[in-house]
C-alpha cells in the first residue's frame, strides 16, 4: 500500500516531467482584459484587438484615419451630411453579406448605448446605395473618428437579441470565433472570406490574466507568445532574456491630478501652481514608472497637434511652491501642514488600484507635497468613485491615468473631459476661450493653431494637473516576428504577425 | 438516514443564512451600486455618469431592501439564481462553469496531498522521534508557514521558468493543473501529513498492535490489516476542515494562475457589486461546505461503525 502510493507519486511526477514545453501552432496572447460577455459595448475592445470585429474607419500608427470596412467618407458643404461608402464583398463569420443596412443596425444598436455614439448630435443614420448617410444636427469633424472607436463595431444583425444586447460575436475581421468561454479565455481562427490579406498566423488564442507578476511568467517560461501590459519590473527582467523581445511605444495616456477648481483651497490657479511645482515629475517617472523622463504638459507627444513643443515645461520648485502658498495666506502649522483661517491644508487623494502604478505614485505624491506643507490621504478604492465623487461634488484630488485617444480624434475627449461636464477631467472649471476654440475644432474650424492655443490654456491654468505619459510594452517570443504596438491601443495587429523561420 | 435529514435541514438553514448575510452586507457597502457595476461593466476607462444612469434605469436599482430579498428567496426556491448584473448572463450558468474549474482544481489538490501526506505521516509515526519525523516536521512546519501566494511563485519559477517541465499559467489542458494543484496540495498535506503521523504514533503505541505483531503478522501486515483504516478516520474527519483551507487557497491561487474559478468570479463580483453573483457564489460555497461534511460523516460511519452505534 504505501510502496504503490509512492509509486503512484512518482508515475505521477515522470508524467508531469518530461512533457514537452508548448509547442504548439497557436498564437497565444496573453492580456490583462476579461472578456465579460459577447457584448461589443462592454467587452467590444477585445474582439477588435483580437482582429474579429472591425470598424468603418481604422487609425494607423500616426492616428492618421485609414479605411476600415467604408472605403471613403464625405460630408456636405453645410458639415451636416456624412456619406460613408462601404467596401464591396465584406461578408461575415456566418457567411452573410456586409450591406448598408446590417451597417446601419449595428450602428443605432451602438447608439442605444452607453458610449461615445450615444452623445453625439446625430439625428439619423440611414442606408444608401453601397453606402450610409449620417445626418447631424450641428457639424462635427471628429465623426469618423468616433467610427474607429471599438464601441462602433460592426456585427452581423445575428449577433444582438432582440433588445440589442449582444449574444454572440460575429464580425467581419480576419480571424473568427471558434470557442470563447467567459470571462478568461477565446479562440479563434482564420476567416476564410476575409476581404483583405489573409492572416499568416492561422490559429490565435487569447487568455485574461489579471495578474501581471503571472503574465510576466507567462512570457518568460514560454508558456504565451505575445504578452500586453507589463509593468516597469517585469520589463527589466524580460529585457535580459533571449527568448523574448520587449517592445515598447509611447501612448496617448497621461498619467495625471484631477482635482476640484472650486474647492476653497484650490480655487487659485497661483494654488493649483503650487501643487504643480511641489512634483518631482523626473523622479516619480525614473522610481516608480521606470520612463527616463516625466510629463512636461497634458498632452503627449503621441497626441499629434495637440502637444506643442513651444510650450514652457511644468517644473519642479518647491520653494517657489512655498512662496505661492504663502502668497495665498497659507502659513505653516506647528506640524509643518500648512494652515489659513484656522483651517488645515489638507485633501483626500482618490485613486484605483486598477491600474497598480496608481497607488505607488500617490504614496510618492503624499511625500512630495507634504514637502510644501499639504497633508495628503490617499483613497485607493473603486474607480467609479472618481467619476461618481465629480458628479456629487465631493472629489477633491483624484489620480487617474487618462487615454487621449480611445476615439482617434482626441477632440472627443478633449471635448467630453474639458468643455463638458467630463466625469474623467476638469472638476467645475469653466473657460471661455478654451472652449471657444475647442468647439471650433470640433465643427471643423482652427488647425494646429488653435490646438496649440487650447493647450497652451490648460498648461497656464491647471486643471488638471500632468505627471508622466505612458509608454504601452509588451512582450513578444522568439517564435513570432513582425509584432508591432498600436499606440492607440485598437489592435494587436495578429494577421501582421507570421511564425519565425 | 436521519443524519441525512438533520444535513437537509442544515442545508436550508445554510441557505438562507448566507442569502441574507450575504444581501445585507452588499447593500451596507459604501458607494453607489450603479456607479460599481457600471465600473465592472464598462472598465475604468469608460465608466460615466451615462453609464452609471443606464445601468440605474436598466436594473432598477435602489428600491427597498425587503422585497428584493423576498425576491431573491423566492427565486432561489425555485432554483433560479437570477442573472448577474454584469455580463447578464444567468448566475446559474456562470457558477456552474465556473465551479466545475475550482471543483476539479480541488480535486486534484485534495488527491496530490493525500498521494504526499499521509504515506510520509504513516512512515514518520511508525518511528517517533526518527530522523523521518523529526525531518518531516521541520518539513511540514515550513511549508505551512509559507503563504500561498509566495509557494505559487516560487514554483512557478522553478518548474515552469526555470526548468520548463510545466506551463507557468492558464488553463485548457491536464498540464495545467499541476503548478495550481501543488500549491494547494503541499499546505495541505503539511497538515495531513501530522495528521497521520500523530494518529499513527498513537495507534503504532497501543496494545492491540503489539498483540497483532506478537501473534506472528509482520509490521507491514499490521499496518494494512489494523493501522490504515484506524489512521484514515482523523484524517478524513480532517479533510472536511481542510475544506475551509482550501476554498481560501483557491480564490488566491485562482488570481495568480488566471484561473477562471469560483475564487476569480467571487473577488470580482465584489468589487463590481455584482449582488446576485456574489450570493450565488457564497451559496454555493455555503452548500459545498454542508455536503463535503455530509460525506465525510456518511465515510467515517462506515469506516469506524462504533461512531453510528
Amino acid at each position: 500500500m504505501i510502496r504503490s502510493t509512492f509509486l503512484a507519486t512518482a508515475a505521477l511526477a515522470l508524467l508531469a516531467g518530461p512533457a514537452p514545453a508548448q509547442s504548439d501552432d497557436r498564437l497565444d496572447v496573453v492580456a490583462q482584459f476579461e472578456i465579460q460577455a459577447p457584448e461589443p459595448s462592454t467587452s467590444g475592445y477585445i474582439f477588435t484587438r483580437m482582429g474579429i470585429a472591425e470598424t468603418l474607419v481604422n487609425a494607423d500608427a500616426e492616428g492618421h484615419l485609414i479605411p476600415g470596412l467604408a472605403t471613403d467618407w464625405a460630408v456636405s458643404e453645410d458639415g451636416l451630411t456624412w456619406t460613408f461608402t462601404l467596401r464591396d464583398g465584406v461578408r461575415f463569420h456566418d457567411g452573410t453579406a456586409m450591406t448598408a443596412d446590417t451597417v446601419v443596425n449595428a450602428l443605432e444598436i451602438a447608439r442605444g448605448k452607453p458610449g461615445p455614439l450615444a452623445d453625439l448630435p446625430i439625428t439619423g443614420i440611414a442606408p444608401g446605395e453601397g453606402a450610409i448617410t449620417v445626418t447631424l444636427s450641428e457639424p462635427l469633424a471628429a465623426l469618423p473618428a468616433y467610427l474607429a472607436e471599438f464601441r462602433s463595431q460592426i456585427l452581423a444583425p445575428a449577433s444582438y437579441g432582440p433588445d440589442g444586447a449582444g449574444v454572440e460575436i460575429i464580425g467581419t475581421g480576419p480571424y473568427r470565433i471558434t470557442a470563447m468561454a467567459p470571462p478568461l479565455s477565446l479562440d479563434a481562427t482564420a476567416f476564410a472570406d476575409y476581404w483583405g490579406p489573409p492572416p499568416h498566423i492561422a490559429d490565435v488564442g487569447y487568455s485574461g490574466v489579471s495578474r501581471v507578476e503571472t503574465r510576466a511568467l507567462m512570457a518568460e517560461s514560454g508558456e504565451a507568445d505575445f504578452v500586453f501590459g507589463l509593468d516597469p519590473a517585469s520589463v527589466s527582467r524580460l529585457g535580459m532574456l533571449d527568448s523574448v523581445e520587449v517592445l515598447s511605444v509611447p501612448i496617448s495616456r497621461t498619467l495625471l491630478i484631477k482635482l476640484n477648481a472650486t474647492h476653497p483651497f484650490l480655487a487659485q490657479p497661483e494654488a493649483r501652481r503650487a501643487l504643480s511645482l511641489a512634483i518631482d515629475r523626473a523622479g516619480i517617472a525614473r522610481a516608480v514608472l521606470r520612463y527616463p523622463e516625466g510629463a512636461t504638459q497634458l498632452f503627449p507627444p503621441a497626441v499629434a497637434g495637440w502637444h506643442d513643443d513651444a510650450l514652457s515645461p511644468l517644473g519642479h520648485d518647491v520653494g517657489e511652491a512655498r512662496a505661492l502658498l504663502a502668497g495665498l495666506g497659507w502659513q505653516e502649522g506647528s506640524d509643518g501642514i500648512l494652515v489659513r483661517d484656522g483651517k488645515r491644508f489638507a485633501l483626500t487623494l482618490t485613486t484605483y488600484p486598477d491600474r497598480p502604478e496608481l497607488p505607488l505614485v500617490a504614496a510618492v505624491l503624499e511625500q512630495q507635497f507634504r514637502a510644501i506643507g499639504v497633508e495628503l490621504t490617499i483613497n485607493s478604492t473603486n474607480s467609479s468613485e472618481i467619476p461618481a465623487g465629480h458628479q456629487n461634488g465631493t472629489l477633491e484630488l483624484a489620480l487617474l491615468a487618462r487615454n487621449f485617444s480611445l476615439i482617434p480624434d482626441p477632440i472627443g475627449t478633449v471635448l467630453s473631459d474639458y468643455v463638458g461636464n467630463g466625469d474623467w477631467g476638469a472638476m467645475n472649471w469653466r473657460n471661455a476661450d478654451f472652449a471657444a476654440l475647442v468647439r471650433g475644432i470640433a465643427r471643423g474650424v482652427g488647425g494646429d493653431r488653435e490646438r496649440a492655443g487650447a493647450a497652451a490654456i490648460l498648461q497656464a491654468e491647471l486643471p488638471v494637473i500632468p505627471i508622466a505619459w505612458y509608454r504601452q510594452t509588451l512582450a513578444v517570443s522568439d517564435r513570432v516576428e513582425g509584432a508591432t504596438i498600436d499606440p492607440f491601443e485598437r489592435s494587436f495587429g495578429l494577421q501582421y504577425m507570421r511564425w519565425a523561420e | 438516514m436521519s443524519a441525512l435529514a438533520s444535513r437537509l435541514v442544515q442545508a436550508i438553514m445554510v441557505a438562507l443564512l448566507i442569502g441574507a448575510a450575504t444581501f445585507a452586507m452588499m447593500r451596507s457597502l459604501p458607494g453607489d451600486a450603479a456607479w460599481r457595476i457600471a465600473a465592472g461593466r464598462y472598465g475604468y476607462d469608460n465608466v460615466d455618469a451615462a453609464a452609471a444612469d443606464a445601468v440605474r434605469a436598466e436594473l432598477g436599482l435602489g428600491g427597498p431592501a425587503l422585497p428584493a430579498l423576498l425576491q431573491w428567496l423566492g427565486d432561489l426556491a425555485r432554483l433560479d439564481f437570477g442573472t448577474s448584473l454584469v455580463t447578464g448572463r444567468p448566475v446559474a450558468a456562470e457558477i456552474a462553469h465556473q465551479l466545475g474549474a475550482s471543483a476539479s482544481l480541488a480535486l486534484v489538490a485534495v488527491l496530490l496531498s493525500l498521494l504526499i501526506g499521509p504515506p510520509l505521516g504513516i512512515l514518520a509515526g511508525l518511528r517517533p522521534g526518527g530522523p523521518l519525523d523529526r525531518g518531516l516536521l521541520v518539513a511540514s512546519t515550513g511549508l505551512k508557514a509559507v503563504p500561498q501566494f509566495l509557494m505559487a511563485l516560487v514554483l512557478i519559477v522553478a518548474l515552469a521558468v526555470q526548468l520548463r517541465w510545466l506551463p507557468a499559467a492558464g488553463h485548457g489542458t491536464a498540464r495545467h493543473f499541476i503548478l495550481p494543484g501543488l500549491t494547494l496540495a503541499l499546505g495541505l498535506a503539511a497538515v495531513n501529513a501530522r495528521i497521520a503521523r500523530d494518529a499513527m504514533a498513537r495507534i503504532a503505541a497501543m496494545p492491540f498492535w503489539r498483540f497483532a505483531q506478537w501473534k506472528g503478522l509482520s509490521e507491514r501486515q499490521t499496518l494494512i490489516r489494523h493501522g490504515l483504516r484506524n489512521v484514515s478516520v482523523p484524517l478524513i474527519t480532517y479533510l472536511g476542515l481542510q475544506f475551509v483551507t482550501l476554498v481560501e487557497g483557491v480564490i488566491i491561487v485562482e488570481s495568480i494562475f488566471g484561473w477562471p474559478g469560483i475564487g476569480h468570479a467571487l473577488v470580482h463580483a465584489i468589487f463590481s457589486r455584482d449582488v446576485p453573483m456574489v450570493q450565488g457564489t457564497a451559496l454555493v460555497l455555503g452548500l459545498g461546505f454542508v455536503v463535503v461534511n455530509a460525506a465525510i460523516d456518511l465515510a467515517v460511519r462506515h469506516l469506524d461503525p462504533r461512531v453510528a452505534a
